[in-house]
């Protein structure tokens, strides 16, 4: 109960800070996306955890059960996963044309290009 | 072990192997997100996560090139605001209703047990993440399908630009 | 890997299989787990496969990328369609109960399949696009 129970909810601010400080921290713009997408997942794992209930069951209705786990963040969470892998092909994209532009997609690279134009 | 993976995918300088941990990372997820109950949620994790976003990685590396420049090892500005980030938000955490009880204000607000109790005879369907989906929550799921149409439109007008060396662009006639 | 017999084999055997539980998925989502962005989703990646084996223009000849736009653009067009259906009907947009004079709930189950193909379709015009726009975009000499 008093440690458990928030030990998912740690779990989730471990994978956010992973993913928080490839964002930051890396200079290569694939792995800055590779960490928004675990920077997403983390935010996922919160809401449906918020969702479970000890002893339930998946949402889907039958006689057999009669506690089941709160629909409404998997149906968020569904929509925001997709929507996800879409905005994170519209990052890569962005990372190809910029490769195809700068020759290069290392952060601190293309900084120095900026600045010797 | 999710966990694990994460700071693998952060150690590692090869492209191509981050590519696969990210796979294996969105497998291992959608296993968490069916023990949570939410079957729907690792349904879609692992057909988009481990499926097509790994292809879609692997072709943008097959575009830029899977090296990383060497980095520097531990960068201690960004590693100190992720540990005050994340500490601030544990602090946070000892709010947070306890994990997987039943009264938690969640589960007892009205929606929720609308959704649950009404579902079976508004929409006649058993699957109730389906049918908020697509019924209770109709206006959003509209929102997020126009989203992800407006993305097609965006990768579309950057990608299917003519290549700079004239070698074949990814779209003729288009 | 476009000469390997046993992947070209195997790519042929499965593809309808998984177009196939495309469909399952889609349609069984009322019951069980499932439903239009996992089947777009699985759908797409029936033809990534067949276009990571036989080659991205084979893959064009059979879906060009115009045809997988098109169905990107169809996909809301039939979701609005459907609001607007029910706004002739008489509800409100996206009231599917009204889609059924006689009973609301059969009404409810029409609107939810439809929107659901809807979504099905927007999601699989939509990865296939993306895929084909990544992978048809050249290689860059390293």
């Amino acid at each position: 109960m008093s440690a458990l129970s928030f030990l998912n909810y740690w779990f989730v601010i471990i994978l956010m800070m992973v993913g928080f400080y490839v964002l930051i921290a890396q200079g290569n713009l694939v792995k800055k996306i590779v960490g928004l997408n675990i920077f997403q997942t983390s935010v996922f794992i919160l809401y449906i955890s918020a969702g479970k209930i000890t002893g339930g069951t998946a949402p889907i209705l039958d006689t057999q059960w009669s506690v089941y786990s709160n629909p409404l963040p998997h149906v968020l969470i569904l929509t925001a996963i997709v929507v996800g892998v879409a905005t994170s092909a519209l990052g890569l994209s962005l990372v190809v044309r910029i490769k195809e532009a700068y020759g290069t997609i290392e952060e601190d690279e293309i900084a120095q290009m900026d600045e010797s134009l | 072990m999710l966990a694990v993976t994460a700071l693998i995918v952060v150690r590692t300088q090869n492209l191509f192997a981050v590519a696969m941990l990210t796979g294996i990372y969105s497998l291992l997820s959608a296993t968490f997100f069916t023990l949570l109950d939410a079957v729907d949620v690792a349904f879609t994790e692992a057909a988009v996560g481990a499926g097509v976003s790994t292809v879609l990685m692997l072709g943008t590396l097959s575009l830029v090139g899977h090296r990383q420049k060497k980095q520097r090892t531990v960068q201690i500005v960004p590693l100190l605001i992720v540990t005050v980030t994340g500490l601030i938000l544990m602090y946070g955490t000892l709010d947070i209703p306890p994990f997987g009880e039943a009264d938690n204000p969640i589960h007892l607000h009205e929606t929720t047990v609308h959704y649950l109790e009404e579902s079976s005879h508004e929409t006649g369907m058993p699957n109730v993440v389906t049918s908020v989906l697509a019924s209770y929550r109709g206006y959003d799921t509209m929102g997020e399908t126009t989203v992800i149409f407006t993305a097609m439109v965006g990768v579309l007008l950057l990608m299917s630009g003519r290549k700079k060396d004239g070698t074949g662009g990814a779209d003729d006639g288009e | 890997m476009e000469s390997n017999p046993i992947l070209r084999i195997a790519t042929k055997i499965m593809t309808p299989y998984i177009l196939m539980f495309a469909l399952y998925v889609q349609f069984h989502g009322d019951y069980g787990p499932g439903g239009g962005f996992q089947a777009g989703v699985i759908f797409a990646a029936a033809f990534v496969l067949y276009a990571l084996i036989y080659g991205i223009e084979t893959a064009r000849l059979v879906l060009p990328m115009g045809v997988a736009a098109l169905c990107g653009a169809l996909g809301v067009l039939i979701y609005a369609g459907v609001g607007i259906a029910t706004m002739f009907l008489g509800g409100g947009f996206l009231e599917y109960g009204f889609l059924d004079s006689h009973d609301a709930e059969h009404g409810q189950h029409l609107g939810i399949l439809l929107v659901e193909l809807g979504v099905l379709t927007t999601v699989f015009g939509v990865m296939v696009v993306i895929f084909y726009s990544f992978a048809g975009r050249g290689r860059v000499e390293e």
